[in-house]
């Protein structure tokens, strides 16, 4: 138990050994929270990506998030906006090991707005730093903070990002250390996915299941759900939305049902995990997502 | 002479004295009068002249009693006349006694209506009062309190009266229980917005505060105006509260003067925390108040001032609005129903085919502003991405005025024997609350929500499908973070 707060330095017993292997390990490792230093050492997968992510990006990241911390697997990000936060949120959902890496003291909240999520993180896992408490956020110190991210993990998943995010030097990082590096395709007109699809024609690994990135780590795979049993109307909602998403007055429409027979016919494709929703608009998961 | 002055929406009995003395003529008037007030004394003196009647050259003082109470505005140009005239014997003293007056005096005599003759006839019934001398405009407003009202053109027609030379026609009360604003735009005229228009009738049935958000352009303005015209009419004790509220700020139209139909208030998004929540020196009520047992529309939800925003959360709790003023303190009614209309981001491009070019900074900030706090107390929050083509050319779509019968059936049915929840909708509500993070409120929410919806269906019990269909109605996350 770390409670409260401590640092770890490079003799210590509990510094992990997947950091000390990077080119230039921090010499400290400031942490705070409730969470035990085991999972810094144990199996561990990096979820980063863009803060300005889209819907999209929000639900992979968030539900990537909750599977790895469910399959035990410690979920390792920047308590950015957008990819990092969902990524975090995700774990704590699924009650499971998060870290956050700050590129500013581990008393500094960082965004602001994050304040509330950050204190969560340390009840269920830990926030480090390399940078003395007190240290105040700057531009410079967060491609440094992205080696620790990199570092920590033993596959490092890029969610979105734009052609010139700091996510992609996050993928750098893993790459020179060696680690496996997961891009999330996104669609090649979105300026969101110019990054990710960039990483994949490199030859990044593309990641199409949570699954994968546990093989990756050398983890035995998740069973495969059972599929949901659904009312016809729900199963017929979700023909329509294989097809192409749509809005609640688009599927009215095309079912032939009343509104309000749609509205309960989508929540239970959503409970299910058949169908997501953003923004007024559902779409149909696939199976490997539900 | 008796008159009454306004306290927040409650009468004050005031006396108005005239004391004659021999000396240098002149004409004062103490007892906390302000400004509006004081200028009584000209009102009054060119009243008098050009009624022929006499303006006694003496000494005049009048006295507003309690002298410590501040008397605003210019209600009591009647009653002072009326004071002074009969301090000098033009009308006969005893024939003031059993009635009370209000009303503004033009400088050619004739008789103005004031804004709050309902309050001040209230005030006068409680007293025992039958008789209320007003402007003749004022009259079906001033009998609503159940006095009998005296409609006067003119300060001569008020003289001849107390002389008892002249008896006004009996006033006719029109009754007008029923009559609605024609300017109330019908959901016929709506097309498509399935979801909308159900989500505007659950809102109707349970007073559900709704929010509709989607990029411009997507029709949740045009919604949200048809929300009044499927509300049920108000109740007679409910009508006569909002006609007082509106009487004090003179909102009321002269020829319908009970507000039978749920009140619709709109203000805009520049309007400052007095002229919503209510206040300014008097204090007088504000669009919340105004919006009482009706419908408050914020359109453009989070360009409101955050203060005016927080400021909402007490009347939304509680129904009622407390002002406190250095000179004065009152409590406004503001039980009122809340539409709002928002977009989904600053620039109005999410949601939208088009796409959102916000900064996450500017989209987290925008986010920020509509605090947790106020954002729960949205029952209803639909989002409408923009309708393809397709549906725009949908078919005629039901008018108001049936929807309304629904609303109304469900009304009863929620207060006679509300649906319970049955087994399965709770255990599917408690398998949501895990999967799709509700709060300890969301949950409240979703199963007032679900009763509503059971409601409109008639049936006795909250079904699996009424939960569900409730669930689809709750806060999405990409609102709040």
């Amino acid at each position: 138990m770390t409670s409260g707060r401590s640092y770890l330095t490079r003799r210590s017993r509990g510094y992990p050994p997947l950091l000390a292997a990077i080119h230039d390990p921090p010499r400290r490792l400031y942490l705070r929270g409730e969470g035990s230093v085991a999972m810094l050492s144990g199996p561990a997968a990096a979820v980063v990506g863009t803060r300005s992510c889209s819907p999209y990006g929000a639900q992979v990241a968030r539900r990537l998030g909750r599977e790895l911390a469910a399959a035990g697997v410690t979920v390792v990000s920047g308590l950015a906006r957008g990819v990092d936060a969902e990524a975090h949120r995700g774990a704590l959902e699924a009650g499971g090991p998060t870290v956050a890496v700050l590129g500013c003291g581990i008393d500094r909240d960082y965004p602001r707005a994050h304040a509330a999520l950050a204190r969560r993180v340390g009840e269920l896992g830990l926030l480090v730093s390399e940078y003395e408490p007190g240290v105040e956020p700057a531009p410079w110190r967060f491609p440094a903070r992205n080696r620790i991210i990199a570092g920590l993990a033993g596959a490092t998943v890029i969610v979105e990002a734009r052609a010139k995010s700091g996510a992609l030097i996050t993928a750098d990082f893993a790459l020179e250390d060696g680690r496996e590096v997961f891009a999330v395709p996104g669609e090649i007109t979105s300026a969101l996915s110019r990054g990710t699809n960039e990483l994949l024609r490199l030859g990044a690994a593309p990641l199409l299941e949570p699954n994968d990135v546990l093989a990756a780590l050398g983890l035995e795979e998740a069973p495969a759900r059972r599929a949901a049993l659904l009312s016809d109307r729900a199963s017929r909602l979700r023909e329509l939305l294989a097809d192409r998403s749509a809005s609640v007055d688009e599927l009215t429409e095309r079912s032939g049902l009343a509104a309000d027979a749609v509205a309960a016919a989508l929540v239970e494709l959503e409970l299910s995990g058949e169908a997501i929703c953003a923004e007024g608009v559902y779409r149909a998961q696939s199976a490997n997502w539900r | 002479m008796l008159t009454y002055a306004l306290v927040g929406l409650e009468p004050r009995r005031v006396e108005v004295e005239a004391h004659l003395q021999k000396g240098v003529p002149s004409f004062a008037i103490v007892g906390l009068a302000d400004r509006a007030c004081q200028e009584a004394k000209e009102r009054v003196r060119s009243g008098i002249v050009s009624a022929e009647l006499e303006w006694p050259l003496r000494r005049i003082t009048v006295n507003l009693a309690p002298a410590d109470l501040r008397k605003e505005g210019s209600g009591f140009d009647l009653t002072i006349a009326l004071a002074i005239l009969a301090a000098s014997h033009q009308i006969p003293p005893d024939s003031l006694r059993a009635h009370a007056a209000v009303g503004e005096l033009a400088l050619d005599g004739r008789v103005r209506p004031v804004g709050g003759a309902l309050v001040v006839a209230e005030g006068a019934r409680r007293a025992g009062i039958e008789f209320v001398l007003c402007a003749a405009e004022s009259a079906r407003e001033v009998g609503l309190a159940g006095v009998d009202a005296v409609p006067l053109r003119h300060l001569v027609e008020a003289v001849d009266y107390m002389r008892g030379d002249w008896l006004p026609e009996p006033a006719s009360l029109v009754a007008n229980g029923l009559l609605r604003l024609a300017s109330c735009p019908d959901l016929a005229e709506v097309k498509g917005q399935r979801r909308g228009r159900r989500a505007l009738e659950i809102a109707a049935a349970g007073r559900h505060n709704l929010l509709l958000a989607g990029p411009p352009g997507t029709g949740k303005t045009m919604l949200a105006r048809r929300l009044p015209g499927i509300l049920p009419a108000l109740a007679e004790e409910e009508a006569l509260e909002v006609t007082r509220i509106h009487s004090v700020v003179g909102l009321l139209p002269r020829e319908h003067p009970l507000i039978a139909a749920p009140p619709f208030r709109a203000p805009h998004h520049s309007s400052s925390m007095p002229a919503i929540v209510g206040g300014g020196s008097g204090p007088s009520p504000g669009e919340a108040s105004l919006a009482h047992r009706g419908v408050l529309l914020l359109d453009e939800f989070p360009e409101f001032q955050r203060p005016v925003l927080e400021a909402l959360r007490q009347p939304l709790e509680d129904g009622v609005v407390s002002v406190a003023r250095a000179n004065g303190r009152a409590v406004f009614p503001a039980r009122f129903q809340l539409v709002a209309t928002m977009n989904l981001c600053p620039c109005g491009g999410k949601g939208d085919a088009a796409g959102c070019s916000c900064s996450a900074v500017r989209l987290a900030r925008f986010r920020e502003k509509l605090s947790r706090a106020l954002i729960d107390r949205f029952d209803l929050v639909v989002a409408m991405p923009r309708p393809r083509a397709a549906e725009l050319d949908g078919s005629g779509e039901e008018p108001s005025a049936l929807v309304r019968e629904r609303v109304q059936a469900a009304r009863v049915r929620l207060e006679t024997k509300p649906p319970r929840m049955s087994a399965e909708a709770r255990s599917l509500l408690t398998d949501a609350v895990e999967r799709m993070s509700l709060s300890g409120r969301g949950r409240a929410r979703v199963a007032r929500v679900a009763r509503t919806i059971a409601a409109l269906a008639g049936a006795e019990e909250i079904g699996r499908e009424h939960l569900a269909e409730a669930l689809s109605y709750r806060i999405p996350p990409e609102l709040t973070t």
